[in-house]
Protein backbone atom coordinates (compact mmCIF):
# COMPACT_ATOMS: atom_id res chain seq x y z
CA UNK A 1 0.00 0.00 0.00
CA UNK A 2 1.22 3.45 -0.91
CA UNK A 3 -0.03 6.48 1.04
CA UNK A 4 0.44 10.17 0.34
CA UNK A 5 -0.03 12.64 3.17
CA UNK A 6 -0.44 16.26 2.10
CA UNK A 7 0.71 18.69 4.79
CA UNK A 8 0.32 22.44 5.03
CA UNK A 9 2.31 24.93 7.03
CA UNK A 10 0.06 27.42 8.84
CA UNK A 11 0.25 30.08 11.56
CA UNK A 12 -0.10 28.75 15.11
CA UNK A 13 -3.61 29.05 16.59
CA UNK A 14 -2.40 31.48 19.24
CA UNK A 15 -1.05 33.87 16.60
CA UNK A 16 -2.41 37.38 16.47
CA UNK A 17 -3.21 38.19 12.88
CA UNK A 18 -1.75 41.33 11.34
CA UNK A 19 -2.36 42.48 7.79
CA UNK A 20 0.75 43.07 5.66
CA UNK A 21 1.45 46.35 3.88
CA UNK A 22 -0.02 45.01 0.62
CA UNK A 23 -3.44 44.91 2.29
CA UNK A 24 -4.15 41.40 1.11
CA UNK A 25 -1.81 39.03 2.89
CA UNK A 26 -0.74 38.06 6.36
CA UNK A 27 2.12 39.97 7.95
CA UNK A 28 4.53 37.11 8.71
CA UNK A 29 6.39 39.00 11.46
CA UNK A 30 6.05 37.32 14.88
CA UNK A 31 4.06 34.44 13.41
CA UNK A 32 5.01 30.99 14.65
CA UNK A 33 4.51 28.38 11.94
CA UNK A 34 3.21 24.90 12.59
CA UNK A 35 1.85 21.92 10.69
CA UNK A 36 -1.89 22.40 10.29
CA UNK A 37 -3.37 20.39 13.22
CA UNK A 38 -5.81 18.49 11.00
CA UNK A 39 -2.88 17.37 8.83
CA UNK A 40 -1.28 15.89 11.95
CA UNK A 41 -4.25 13.54 12.31
CA UNK A 42 -3.83 12.61 8.63
CA UNK A 43 -0.13 11.82 9.10
CA UNK A 44 -0.74 9.85 12.29
CA UNK A 45 -3.38 7.75 10.52
CA UNK A 46 -0.94 6.98 7.71
CA UNK A 47 1.75 5.91 10.18
CA UNK A 48 -0.74 3.70 12.06
CA UNK A 49 -1.77 2.00 8.79
CA UNK A 50 1.92 1.46 8.02
CA UNK A 51 2.49 -0.08 11.45
CA UNK A 52 -0.60 -2.28 11.25
CA UNK A 53 -0.38 -3.64 7.72
CA UNK A 54 2.72 -2.19 6.12
CA UNK A 55 2.73 0.79 3.79
CA UNK A 56 4.98 3.30 2.16
CA UNK A 57 4.21 6.78 3.48
CA UNK A 58 5.14 9.81 1.39
CA UNK A 59 4.80 13.24 3.02
CA UNK A 60 4.21 16.13 0.65
CA UNK A 61 3.92 19.86 1.01
CA UNK A 62 3.48 22.71 -1.44
CA UNK A 63 5.28 25.96 -0.74
CA UNK A 64 8.60 27.65 -0.26
CA UNK A 65 11.72 26.35 1.51
CA UNK A 66 10.09 27.25 4.84
CA UNK A 67 7.67 24.33 4.41
CA UNK A 68 10.63 21.95 4.80
CA UNK A 69 10.14 22.17 8.57
CA UNK A 70 6.78 20.49 8.20
CA UNK A 71 8.33 17.73 6.08
CA UNK A 72 11.28 17.20 8.47
CA UNK A 73 8.78 16.78 11.27
CA UNK A 74 6.80 14.28 9.17
CA UNK A 75 9.97 12.27 8.53
CA UNK A 76 10.76 12.29 12.24
CA UNK A 77 7.28 10.99 12.98
CA UNK A 78 7.57 8.07 10.56
CA UNK A 79 7.03 9.14 6.96
CA UNK A 80 9.39 7.19 4.65
CA UNK A 81 10.09 9.96 2.18
CA UNK A 82 9.22 13.63 1.75
CA UNK A 83 8.52 15.77 -1.29
CA UNK A 84 8.39 19.55 -1.54
CA UNK A 85 6.54 20.94 -4.52
CA UNK A 86 8.15 24.32 -4.81
CA UNK A 87 5.92 27.25 -5.57
CA UNK A 88 5.38 30.75 -4.29
CA UNK A 89 2.78 29.53 -1.82
CA UNK A 90 0.26 32.04 -3.20
CA UNK A 91 -2.15 29.76 -5.05
CA UNK A 92 -5.72 29.04 -3.97
CA UNK A 93 -7.00 25.58 -3.01
CA UNK A 94 -7.76 24.80 -6.66
CA UNK A 95 -4.20 25.64 -7.76
CA UNK A 96 -2.71 23.54 -4.95
CA UNK A 97 -5.03 20.64 -5.86
CA UNK A 98 -3.80 20.84 -9.47
CA UNK A 99 -0.15 20.81 -8.36
CA UNK A 100 -0.67 17.79 -6.12
CA UNK A 101 -2.78 16.00 -8.75
CA UNK A 102 0.01 16.48 -11.31
CA UNK A 103 2.49 14.92 -8.87
CA UNK A 104 0.22 12.05 -7.80
CA UNK A 105 -0.82 10.94 -11.28
CA UNK A 106 0.53 7.54 -12.30
CA UNK A 107 2.48 7.06 -9.06
CA UNK A 108 0.14 4.36 -7.80
CA UNK A 109 -1.03 5.87 -4.52
CA UNK A 110 -3.84 3.86 -2.89
CA UNK A 111 -4.70 6.48 -0.34
CA UNK A 112 -4.28 10.22 -0.02
CA UNK A 113 -4.71 11.72 3.42
CA UNK A 114 -4.85 15.37 4.43
CA UNK A 115 -6.59 17.57 6.97
CA UNK A 116 -10.26 18.43 6.42
CA UNK A 117 -9.13 22.03 6.22
CA UNK A 118 -5.93 23.99 6.40
CA UNK A 119 -6.00 26.04 9.57
CA UNK A 120 -6.19 29.71 8.68
CA UNK A 121 -7.30 29.57 5.06
CA UNK A 122 -10.23 27.51 6.32
CA UNK A 123 -11.25 26.60 2.79
CA UNK A 124 -11.91 22.90 3.38
CA UNK A 125 -11.58 22.60 -0.40
CA UNK A 126 -8.22 21.14 -1.43
CA UNK A 127 -9.12 17.51 -0.55
CA UNK A 128 -12.39 17.29 -2.49
CA UNK A 129 -10.87 19.23 -5.40
CA UNK A 130 -7.93 16.83 -5.54
CA UNK A 131 -10.33 13.84 -5.46
CA UNK A 132 -12.25 15.29 -8.40
CA UNK A 133 -9.11 16.07 -10.43
CA UNK A 134 -7.87 12.53 -9.87
CA UNK A 135 -11.32 11.05 -10.47
CA UNK A 136 -11.28 9.12 -7.19
CA UNK A 137 -13.53 8.71 -4.16
CA UNK A 138 -13.56 11.13 -1.24
CA UNK A 139 -14.63 11.13 2.39
CA UNK A 140 -14.32 14.37 4.33
CA UNK A 141 -14.19 15.28 8.02
CA UNK A 142 -13.40 11.68 8.92
CA UNK A 143 -13.18 10.54 12.55
CA UNK A 144 -12.75 6.79 11.92
CA UNK A 145 -11.18 4.97 8.99
CA UNK A 146 -11.05 1.29 8.10
CA UNK A 147 -9.45 -0.15 5.01
CA UNK A 148 -10.53 -3.32 3.25
CA UNK A 149 -9.31 -5.01 0.11
CA UNK A 150 -9.40 -2.10 -2.32
CA UNK A 151 -12.13 -0.43 -0.30
CA UNK A 152 -12.52 1.97 2.58
CA UNK A 153 -15.13 2.62 5.20
CA UNK A 154 -15.06 6.01 6.89
CA UNK A 155 -17.12 7.61 9.62
CA UNK A 156 -17.52 11.31 8.95
CA UNK A 157 -19.01 14.16 10.99
CA UNK A 158 -22.15 15.74 9.64
CA UNK A 159 -24.37 18.54 10.95
CA UNK A 160 -24.70 17.39 14.54
CA UNK A 161 -24.43 13.69 13.64
CA UNK A 162 -22.26 11.25 11.75
CA UNK A 163 -22.49 8.90 8.78
CA UNK A 164 -20.62 5.95 7.32
CA UNK A 165 -19.15 6.45 3.86
CA UNK A 166 -17.99 3.41 1.90
CA UNK A 167 -16.07 3.53 -1.33
CA UNK A 168 -13.30 2.24 -3.52
CA UNK A 169 -9.58 2.94 -3.26
CA UNK A 170 -7.78 4.99 -4.32
CA UNK A 171 -9.47 7.68 -2.30
CA UNK A 172 -8.86 11.06 -0.74
CA UNK A 173 -9.68 11.05 2.98
CA UNK A 174 -9.65 14.31 4.96
CA UNK A 175 -9.05 14.00 8.68
CA UNK A 176 -10.94 15.53 11.57
CA UNK A 177 -9.96 15.81 15.23
CA UNK A 178 -10.94 12.55 16.90
CA UNK A 179 -9.53 10.32 14.15
CA UNK A 180 -6.59 9.46 16.41
CA UNK A 181 -4.23 10.93 18.97
CA UNK A 182 -1.07 12.08 17.18
CA UNK A 183 2.23 10.96 18.68
CA UNK A 184 5.26 13.07 19.44
CA UNK A 185 8.45 12.52 17.51
CA UNK A 186 10.94 10.27 19.31
CA UNK A 187 14.60 11.22 19.62
CA UNK A 188 15.42 8.20 17.43
CA UNK A 189 12.94 9.43 14.83
CA UNK A 190 14.40 12.92 14.86
CA UNK A 191 17.95 11.56 14.44
CA UNK A 192 16.87 9.26 11.61
CA UNK A 193 15.04 12.12 9.86
CA UNK A 194 18.25 14.16 9.81
CA UNK A 195 19.82 11.59 7.51
CA UNK A 196 16.94 11.74 5.05
CA UNK A 197 16.72 14.23 2.22
CA UNK A 198 13.65 16.06 1.05
CA UNK A 199 13.00 15.67 -2.65
CA UNK A 200 12.45 19.10 -4.19
CA UNK A 201 10.44 19.47 -7.37
CA UNK A 202 9.06 22.49 -9.17
CA UNK A 203 5.29 22.53 -8.77
CA UNK A 204 3.41 21.94 -12.02
CA UNK A 205 1.86 25.03 -13.56
CA UNK A 206 -1.62 25.66 -12.19
CA UNK A 207 -4.46 28.07 -12.73
CA UNK A 208 -6.00 29.70 -9.66
CA UNK A 209 -9.77 30.06 -9.63
CA UNK A 210 -9.92 32.71 -6.96
CA UNK A 211 -7.63 35.06 -5.11
CA UNK A 212 -7.68 37.18 -1.99
CA UNK A 213 -7.94 40.80 -3.07
CA UNK A 214 -8.13 42.29 0.43
CA UNK A 215 -7.54 41.15 3.99
CA UNK A 216 -9.00 43.09 6.91
CA UNK A 217 -9.36 42.68 10.63
CA UNK A 218 -12.90 42.37 12.00
CA UNK A 219 -14.48 45.60 13.26
CA UNK A 220 -14.06 46.34 16.95
CA UNK A 221 -17.00 45.18 19.02
CA UNK A 222 -18.93 47.95 20.76
CA UNK A 223 -18.11 48.28 24.45
CA UNK A 224 -20.28 46.17 26.71
CA UNK A 225 -21.35 46.63 30.29
CA UNK A 226 -21.06 44.62 33.47
CA UNK A 227 -24.14 43.69 35.44
CA UNK A 228 -23.79 44.14 39.18
CA UNK A 229 -25.54 42.74 42.23
CA UNK A 230 -26.35 39.36 43.73
CA UNK A 231 -26.56 36.38 41.36
CA UNK A 232 -30.38 36.49 41.26
CA UNK A 233 -30.36 40.22 40.47
CA UNK A 234 -27.62 39.76 37.83
CA UNK A 235 -29.60 36.97 36.20
CA UNK A 236 -32.77 39.07 36.14
CA UNK A 237 -30.91 42.10 34.76
CA UNK A 238 -29.23 40.03 32.03
CA UNK A 239 -32.40 38.45 30.73
CA UNK A 240 -34.20 41.78 30.84
CA UNK A 241 -31.40 43.43 28.84
CA UNK A 242 -31.33 40.61 26.29
CA UNK A 243 -35.10 40.96 25.93
CA UNK A 244 -35.42 44.75 25.84
CA UNK A 245 -32.11 46.03 24.46
CA UNK A 246 -30.75 43.17 22.37
CA UNK A 247 -34.24 41.89 21.53
CA UNK A 248 -32.90 38.35 21.42
CA UNK A 249 -35.99 36.94 23.09
CA UNK B 1 -28.52 31.98 -14.04
CA UNK B 2 -27.57 31.85 -10.40
CA UNK B 3 -28.01 28.26 -9.29
CA UNK B 4 -28.44 27.25 -5.64
CA UNK B 5 -27.91 23.66 -4.53
CA UNK B 6 -30.67 23.06 -1.96
CA UNK B 7 -31.22 20.43 0.71
CA UNK B 8 -34.44 18.98 2.06
CA UNK B 9 -34.96 17.47 5.48
CA UNK B 10 -38.13 15.46 6.08
CA UNK B 11 -39.63 16.97 2.93
CA UNK B 12 -38.91 20.53 4.04
CA UNK B 13 -36.42 23.02 2.69
CA UNK B 14 -33.56 23.29 5.18
CA UNK B 15 -33.12 26.72 6.75
CA UNK B 16 -29.49 27.16 5.57
CA UNK B 17 -30.72 26.41 2.03
CA UNK B 18 -33.50 29.01 2.37
CA UNK B 19 -30.83 31.50 3.44
CA UNK B 20 -28.65 30.66 0.42
CA UNK B 21 -31.67 30.99 -1.88
CA UNK B 22 -32.59 34.37 -0.41
CA UNK B 23 -29.06 35.63 -0.96
CA UNK B 24 -29.15 34.16 -4.47
CA UNK B 25 -32.38 36.06 -5.15
CA UNK B 26 -30.75 39.29 -4.02
CA UNK B 27 -27.73 38.71 -6.28
CA UNK B 28 -29.97 37.69 -9.21
CA UNK B 29 -31.95 40.92 -8.85
CA UNK B 30 -28.75 42.95 -8.64
CA UNK B 31 -27.35 41.43 -11.82
CA UNK B 32 -30.53 40.84 -13.84
CA UNK B 33 -30.20 37.06 -13.71
CA UNK B 34 -32.61 34.19 -13.13
CA UNK B 35 -32.50 32.20 -9.90
CA UNK B 36 -32.55 28.42 -10.07
CA UNK B 37 -32.93 26.00 -7.17
CA UNK B 38 -31.42 22.55 -7.62
CA UNK B 39 -32.54 19.50 -5.64
CA UNK B 40 -30.89 16.07 -5.81
CA UNK B 41 -32.18 12.86 -4.23
CA UNK B 42 -34.45 9.83 -4.43
CA UNK B 43 -37.41 12.10 -3.78
CA UNK B 44 -37.47 15.86 -4.11
CA UNK B 45 -40.97 16.27 -2.66
CA UNK B 46 -40.93 19.63 -0.93
CA UNK B 47 -38.76 21.28 -3.59
CA UNK B 48 -41.68 23.58 -4.47
CA UNK B 49 -40.81 25.40 -1.21
CA UNK B 50 -37.94 27.05 -3.09
CA UNK B 51 -40.45 29.28 -4.92
CA UNK B 52 -41.22 30.93 -1.57
CA UNK B 53 -37.66 32.21 -1.51
CA UNK B 54 -37.69 33.58 -5.02
CA UNK B 55 -36.68 30.68 -7.28
CA UNK B 56 -37.63 31.28 -10.91
CA UNK B 57 -36.82 27.69 -11.78
CA UNK B 58 -36.83 24.54 -9.66
CA UNK B 59 -34.63 21.78 -11.04
CA UNK B 60 -34.92 18.30 -9.63
CA UNK B 61 -32.59 15.38 -10.25
CA UNK B 62 -34.59 12.49 -8.82
CA UNK B 63 -33.66 8.85 -8.95
CA UNK B 64 -33.20 5.70 -6.91
CA UNK B 65 -29.45 5.90 -7.46
CA UNK B 66 -29.44 9.17 -5.50
CA UNK B 67 -31.19 7.80 -2.41
CA UNK B 68 -27.92 7.90 -0.45
CA UNK B 69 -25.53 10.80 -0.67
CA UNK B 70 -22.53 10.21 -2.92
CA UNK B 71 -19.87 12.93 -3.23
CA UNK B 72 -18.91 12.11 -6.80
CA UNK B 73 -22.46 11.49 -8.05
CA UNK B 74 -23.86 14.65 -6.50
CA UNK B 75 -20.91 16.73 -7.72
CA UNK B 76 -21.50 15.38 -11.22
CA UNK B 77 -25.21 16.23 -11.14
CA UNK B 78 -24.52 19.71 -9.79
CA UNK B 79 -21.76 20.45 -12.31
CA UNK B 80 -23.89 19.13 -15.19
CA UNK B 81 -26.79 21.36 -14.11
CA UNK B 82 -24.49 24.39 -14.04
CA UNK B 83 -23.27 23.62 -17.58
CA UNK B 84 -26.75 22.77 -18.81
CA UNK B 85 -28.25 26.01 -17.62
CA UNK B 86 -25.23 28.12 -18.42
CA UNK B 87 -25.17 29.24 -14.78
CA UNK B 88 -22.31 31.55 -13.85
CA UNK B 89 -22.77 31.44 -10.08
CA UNK B 90 -23.28 28.31 -7.99
CA UNK B 91 -24.21 28.63 -4.33
CA UNK B 92 -24.80 26.07 -1.60
CA UNK B 93 -25.19 26.40 2.15
CA UNK B 94 -22.01 25.55 4.08
CA UNK B 95 -23.56 22.43 5.62
CA UNK B 96 -21.93 18.99 5.86
CA UNK B 97 -23.23 18.14 2.38
CA UNK B 98 -22.75 21.62 0.91
CA UNK B 99 -19.09 21.72 1.99
CA UNK B 100 -18.58 18.21 0.59
CA UNK B 101 -20.19 18.67 -2.81
CA UNK B 102 -19.44 22.32 -3.69
CA UNK B 103 -15.61 22.20 -3.88
CA UNK B 104 -15.76 18.94 -5.84
CA UNK B 105 -18.27 20.43 -8.29
CA UNK B 106 -16.11 23.57 -8.51
CA UNK B 107 -13.06 21.52 -9.50
CA UNK B 108 -15.17 19.72 -12.10
CA UNK B 109 -16.13 23.11 -13.53
CA UNK B 110 -12.57 24.50 -13.24
CA UNK B 111 -14.18 27.20 -11.12
CA UNK B 112 -12.90 29.27 -8.23
CA UNK B 113 -14.44 28.49 -4.88
CA UNK B 114 -15.03 30.54 -1.74
CA UNK B 115 -16.19 28.57 1.30
CA UNK B 116 -18.28 29.59 4.27
CA UNK B 117 -18.79 33.16 3.03
CA UNK B 118 -20.46 35.85 5.13
CA UNK B 119 -20.91 38.45 2.38
CA UNK B 120 -21.54 38.35 -1.36
CA UNK B 121 -21.75 41.03 -4.04
CA UNK B 122 -21.75 41.15 -7.81
CA UNK B 123 -18.92 43.26 -9.21
CA UNK B 124 -18.83 43.74 -13.00
CA UNK B 125 -21.03 40.69 -13.44
CA UNK B 126 -18.80 38.49 -11.30
CA UNK B 127 -19.23 37.26 -7.78
CA UNK B 128 -17.09 38.72 -5.02
CA UNK B 129 -17.09 37.11 -1.61
CA UNK B 130 -16.10 38.11 1.90
CA UNK B 131 -15.21 35.19 4.12
CA UNK B 132 -13.70 34.74 7.56
CA UNK B 133 -10.15 33.40 7.60
CA UNK B 134 -8.02 32.37 10.57
CA UNK B 135 -11.39 31.32 12.04
CA UNK B 136 -12.66 34.87 12.05
CA UNK B 137 -9.52 36.67 13.22
CA UNK B 138 -9.59 38.34 9.80
CA UNK B 139 -11.85 38.68 6.78
CA UNK B 140 -10.68 38.06 3.22
CA UNK B 141 -12.29 39.55 0.16
CA UNK B 142 -12.16 36.88 -2.54
CA UNK B 143 -12.24 37.74 -6.24
CA UNK B 144 -12.75 35.15 -8.94
CA UNK B 145 -10.78 34.58 -12.11
CA UNK B 146 -13.01 31.79 -13.47
CA UNK B 147 -16.07 32.00 -15.72
CA UNK B 148 -18.12 30.13 -13.13
CA UNK B 149 -17.93 31.18 -9.48
CA UNK B 150 -18.81 28.86 -6.60
CA UNK B 151 -19.45 29.74 -2.96
CA UNK B 152 -20.95 28.19 0.15
CA UNK B 153 -22.87 30.48 2.51
CA UNK B 154 -22.34 30.30 6.25
CA UNK B 155 -25.55 29.34 8.06
CA UNK B 156 -27.19 31.98 10.26
CA UNK B 157 -25.58 34.92 8.45
CA UNK B 158 -27.83 35.64 5.46
CA UNK B 159 -31.48 36.28 6.37
CA UNK B 160 -34.03 33.90 4.87
CA UNK B 161 -36.43 36.33 3.22
CA UNK B 162 -39.65 35.13 1.66
CA UNK B 163 -40.26 36.47 -1.83
CA UNK B 164 -42.53 34.66 -4.25
CA UNK B 165 -40.88 33.30 -7.39
CA UNK B 166 -42.44 31.60 -10.39
CA UNK B 167 -40.81 28.28 -9.52
CA UNK B 168 -41.19 26.62 -12.93
CA UNK B 169 -40.23 22.98 -12.42
CA UNK B 170 -37.92 20.92 -14.59
CA UNK B 171 -36.60 17.38 -14.17
CA UNK B 172 -32.96 16.55 -14.76
CA UNK B 173 -31.51 13.16 -15.53
CA UNK B 174 -30.17 11.19 -12.58
CA UNK B 175 -26.88 9.30 -13.07
CA UNK B 176 -27.17 5.55 -13.52
CA UNK B 177 -24.96 4.47 -10.65
CA UNK B 178 -21.51 2.94 -10.18
CA UNK B 179 -20.36 5.70 -7.86
CA UNK B 180 -16.94 5.90 -6.26
CA UNK B 181 -18.32 6.36 -2.76
CA UNK B 182 -21.69 6.40 -1.09
CA UNK B 183 -23.15 6.95 2.37
CA UNK B 184 -24.02 3.48 3.62
CA UNK B 185 -25.50 4.34 6.98
CA UNK B 186 -26.46 7.29 9.15
CA UNK B 187 -24.67 6.51 12.41
CA UNK B 188 -25.88 9.33 14.62
CA UNK B 189 -28.53 11.93 14.09
CA UNK B 190 -28.57 15.40 15.51
CA UNK B 191 -31.78 14.46 17.31
CA UNK B 192 -34.21 17.25 17.97
CA UNK B 193 -31.38 19.72 18.51
CA UNK B 194 -29.88 21.88 15.81
CA UNK B 195 -26.17 21.78 15.13
CA UNK B 196 -23.97 24.42 16.77
CA UNK B 197 -23.18 25.99 13.41
CA UNK B 198 -26.88 26.63 12.80
CA UNK B 199 -27.91 27.46 16.38
CA UNK B 200 -29.43 30.82 17.16
CA UNK B 201 -28.46 30.68 20.84
CA UNK B 202 -25.41 28.89 22.26
CA UNK B 203 -24.58 28.36 25.92
CA UNK B 204 -20.93 27.35 26.17
CA UNK B 205 -18.83 26.06 29.05
CA UNK B 206 -15.09 26.21 29.61
CA UNK B 207 -12.49 25.11 32.10
CA UNK B 208 -14.46 26.90 34.82
CA UNK B 209 -17.13 24.17 34.58
CA UNK B 210 -14.67 21.94 36.51
CA UNK B 211 -16.27 18.69 35.31
CA UNK B 212 -18.27 17.28 32.40
CA UNK B 213 -21.18 16.38 34.68
CA UNK B 214 -21.58 20.06 35.56
CA UNK B 215 -22.60 20.77 31.97
CA UNK B 216 -26.05 19.65 33.14
CA UNK B 217 -26.71 23.15 34.46
CA UNK B 218 -25.85 24.58 31.04
CA UNK B 219 -28.20 22.04 29.39
CA UNK B 220 -31.00 23.13 31.70
CA UNK B 221 -30.41 26.79 30.98
CA UNK B 222 -30.08 26.16 27.22
CA UNK B 223 -33.32 24.16 27.22
CA UNK B 224 -35.09 27.01 29.01
CA UNK B 225 -34.08 29.59 26.40
CA UNK B 226 -34.08 27.37 23.30
CA UNK B 227 -30.30 27.13 22.97
CA UNK B 228 -27.65 24.53 22.23
CA UNK B 229 -24.67 23.71 24.46
CA UNK B 230 -21.08 24.14 23.30
CA UNK B 231 -17.68 23.92 24.95
CA UNK B 232 -14.22 25.44 24.76
CA UNK B 233 -11.16 23.45 23.68
CA UNK B 234 -9.93 23.46 27.29
CA UNK B 235 -13.15 21.72 28.37
CA UNK B 236 -13.15 19.21 25.49
CA UNK B 237 -9.47 18.36 26.00
CA UNK B 238 -9.83 18.05 29.80
CA UNK B 239 -10.93 14.42 29.57
CA UNK B 240 -14.42 15.13 30.87
CA UNK B 241 -16.03 13.00 28.18
CA UNK B 242 -17.27 15.90 26.08
CA UNK B 243 -17.33 15.12 22.34
CA UNK B 244 -15.26 17.18 19.93
CA UNK B 245 -18.45 18.03 18.02
CA UNK B 246 -19.26 20.37 20.95
CA UNK B 247 -16.05 22.35 20.56
CA UNK B 248 -16.24 25.98 19.56
CA UNK B 249 -13.02 27.61 18.40
CA UNK B 250 -10.39 27.67 15.72
CA UNK B 251 -9.91 23.89 15.80
CA UNK B 252 -13.61 23.24 16.40
CA UNK B 253 -16.80 24.80 15.14
CA UNK B 254 -16.83 28.41 14.06
CA UNK B 255 -20.21 29.77 15.06
CA UNK B 256 -22.21 32.93 14.49
CA UNK B 257 -25.36 32.76 16.63
CA UNK B 258 -27.47 35.73 17.66
CA UNK B 259 -26.53 35.07 21.29
CA UNK B 260 -23.43 33.36 22.70
CA UNK B 261 -23.24 32.86 26.44
CA UNK B 262 -19.73 31.95 27.62
CA UNK B 263 -19.67 30.34 31.07
CA UNK B 264 -16.33 29.84 32.77
CA UNK B 265 -14.47 30.57 29.53
CA UNK B 266 -11.46 32.87 29.85
CA UNK B 267 -11.28 33.74 26.17
CA UNK B 268 -8.16 32.23 24.61
CA UNK B 269 -7.40 33.61 21.14
CA UNK B 270 -8.32 30.36 19.45
CA UNK B 271 -11.70 30.28 21.23
CA UNK B 272 -12.50 33.89 20.46
CA UNK B 273 -11.69 33.19 16.83
CA UNK B 274 -14.50 30.66 16.76
CA UNK B 275 -17.26 32.78 18.30
CA UNK B 276 -16.48 36.45 17.79
CA UNK B 277 -18.95 36.52 14.89
CA UNK B 278 -21.80 36.19 17.40
CA UNK B 279 -24.18 39.13 17.45
CA UNK B 280 -24.39 39.37 21.24
CA UNK B 281 -21.90 37.85 23.64
CA UNK B 282 -22.48 37.29 27.34
CA UNK B 283 -19.58 36.38 29.61
CA UNK B 284 -20.00 34.81 33.01
CA UNK B 285 -16.68 34.42 34.80
CA UNK B 286 -15.23 34.67 38.29
CA UNK B 287 -12.15 36.49 37.02
CA UNK B 288 -13.03 40.09 36.22
CA UNK B 289 -9.79 40.35 34.21
CA UNK B 290 -10.67 37.47 31.88
CA UNK B 291 -10.12 38.53 28.23
CA UNK B 292 -13.62 37.31 27.30
CA UNK B 293 -15.07 40.42 29.01
CA UNK B 294 -13.43 42.62 26.34
CA UNK B 295 -15.80 41.09 23.79
CA UNK B 296 -18.87 40.79 25.93
CA UNK B 297 -21.98 42.84 25.26
CA UNK B 298 -22.98 41.94 28.82
CA UNK B 299 -20.65 40.69 31.53
CA UNK B 300 -21.36 39.05 34.85
CA UNK B 301 -18.44 38.75 37.25
CA UNK B 302 -19.49 35.93 39.51
CA UNK B 303 -19.64 32.23 40.25
CA UNK B 304 -21.28 30.49 37.31
CA UNK B 305 -22.53 27.75 39.62
CA UNK B 306 -24.65 30.39 41.34
CA UNK B 307 -25.49 32.57 38.36
CA UNK B 308 -26.49 29.92 35.78
CA UNK B 309 -29.17 28.22 37.94
CA UNK B 310 -30.56 31.70 38.71
CA UNK B 311 -30.68 32.38 34.97
CA UNK B 312 -32.59 29.15 34.37
CA UNK B 313 -35.02 30.05 37.15
CA UNK B 314 -35.50 33.60 35.88
CA UNK B 315 -35.89 32.47 32.25
CA UNK B 316 -38.65 30.07 33.26
CA UNK B 317 -40.34 32.73 35.43
CA UNK B 318 -40.21 35.26 32.59
CA UNK B 319 -41.45 32.70 30.06
CA UNK B 320 -38.50 33.39 27.79
CA UNK B 321 -37.80 31.52 24.57
CA UNK B 322 -36.16 32.68 21.39
CA UNK B 323 -38.45 33.97 18.71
Amino acid sequence: MKILVALKQVPDTESRIKVAADGRSLDPADVKWITSPYDEYALEEAIRIKEAKGAEVVALSVGTDAAKDVLKNALALGADTAVLLKGDGQGDAFAVAQMIAAYVKDKGFDLILCGNKGLGGDNAAMGPMLAELLGVAQANVVVKLELGDGTFSAERETDGGSELVVGALPAVITAQKGLNEPRYASLKGIMAAKKKTIEELDAAPAVAGAQVSALALPPERPAGRKLEGEPAAQAQALLQALKDEAKVF
Amino acid sequence: MILVFCELKDGQLRKPSAEALSEGRRLADASGKQLGALFVGASCAGAADAARYGADAILTAEGGTLASYSSDAFAQVVADAVKDKGATVLLAAATAVGKDVAPRAAARLAAGYASDVTGLTMVDGKLQAVRPVYAGKAFATTSFASAVQVATTRPNVFPAAEKAGTGATESLLAPTGDFKSVVKEILAKAGGKVDLSEANVIVSGGRGMKDGANFKILEEFADAIGGVVGASRAAVDAGWGLPHSMQVGQTGKVVSPTLYIACGISGAIQHIAGMSGSKFIVAINKDSEAPIFKLASYGIVGDLFEVVPELTKAAKAMGIGTN
